[in-house]
């Protein structure tokens, strides 16, 4: 079982790399959105960058109004 | 025609395959220069069948395979003219659109469809119309319409129901949530799930396998197993036109197109 750390860390680093976004310049309380200067299509990419990363499904109705890292966290640890 | 270069997409002949390429920005949304650019291409297929034997459809766009119908032009476009001429708009449209895919879905030849990214709505209905999909690690397949006060109109109800169990397309139907091409795959709905980028050429490995294979036996193969819905296929068009004329879908597509949230897909 990973700890909810763990999995925040994780995201933070496949978010960097999938939208080439230096590591330290995404914090886990941000607004994602504006960050990594995203829409909600490649929101979606993300998404399945994380399901397939941690092998779960999460239902994208799940993510309505989660902007920040650390709430999506929470809600990928409650799948895993 | 073996070759068509327009504005929406394009389509050339290589070693017996025809690939169509769709290059609309900004995620291929079907509108009427799709349409009409598409009804060029179901009405060229006679000559294409006659030296081809595989069809691959995919997207040149970054984004995806396809977002679906052009919901922006669809409103505007029934903005601009009285309610009952927009309904019938939008039936001629649906009438259209439908005969497209239904050529496309009877065609002679072994139909592939090779998807990446979004998947949505009118563009998971053309793929559904292919025999065979190869999707990336990156596709998303998704039924939104709900989510507008509307059902699939371009014939996803029908074909989905062709190809999978009815637990799996009430949940893609009724939940309006978007399939990861893992899950996909585990339905039955894909294929093949290839690496990201991949999907074109795994299409093309998979054609030129195809045509090593008797062209009658697998145009005979074809008509046994995969027979098509046409009275569904018209009920479908029915129900759309009924649920579109609801004033809760104009609303829902206002509040779609005039939208800036950065969700407009998660209402």
């Amino acid at each position: 079982m990973e700890t909810a750390e763990k999995t925040l860390d994780e995201i933070l680093a496949l978010a960097a790399a999938h939208f080439k976004v230096p590591r330290e310049k995404l914090s886990p309380d941000g607004d994602f959105f504006k960050t990594l200067g995203i829409d909600s299509l490649q929101a979606l990419d993300l998404l399945t960058k994380l399901e397939n990363h941690f092998h779960i499904e999460l239902p994208d109705y799940e993510l309505q109004g989660v902007t920040d890292f650390r709430t999506l966290a929470g809600k990928i640890q409650a799948r895993l | 025609m073996e070759s068509f270069s327009g504005q929406a997409l394009s389509w050339k002949v290589t070693g017996g395959v025809v690939e169509l390429a769709l290059h609309r920005e900004p995620c291929n949304e079907i509108g009427s220069l799709s349409l009409a650019e598409l009804e060029k291409f179901a009405a060229a297929l006679d000559g294409l069948e006659k030296h081809a034997h595989a069809l691959i459809v995919h997207s040149e766009m970054k984004p995806g395979f396809c977002a679906g119908a052009d919901l922006r032009e669809l409103y505007r476009r029934s903005q601009d003219m009285e309610k009952s001429l927009a309904r019938a708009g939008v039936r001629d449209f649906l009438e259209r659109i439908h005969r497209v895919l239904n050529r496309i879905d009877a065609a002679r030849l072994t139909t592939i469809a090779a998807v990446h990214g979004v998947t949505f709505g009118g563009g998971f209905e053309l793929a559904l119309v292919c025999d065979l999909i190869v999707a990336d690690k990156l596709a998303r397949f998704c039924f939104p319409e709900l989510r507008l006060g509307l059902v699939p109109g371009f014939g996803g109800i029908p074909r989905l129901k062709r190809d999978l169990g009815n637990a799996i397309v009430r949940d893609l139907l009724l939940t309006g949530r978007s399939f990861n091409a893992t899950k996909a795959q585990q339905a039955g709905l894909v294929s093949q799930v290839v690496a990201e980028g991949e999907g074109l050429r795994a299409a093309r490995a998979t054609a030129a396998q195809l045509g090593k294979f008797d062209r009658s036996t697998a145009i005979a193969a074809k008509k046994f197993i995969k027979p098509i819905p046409y009275e569904e296929l018209q009920r479908e068009i029915d129900l759309f036109c009924e649920l579109f004329s609801r004033p809760a879908v104009e609303a829902g597509l206002k509040k779609f197109v005039e939208s800036t949230d950065p969700q407009p897909y998660l209402p």
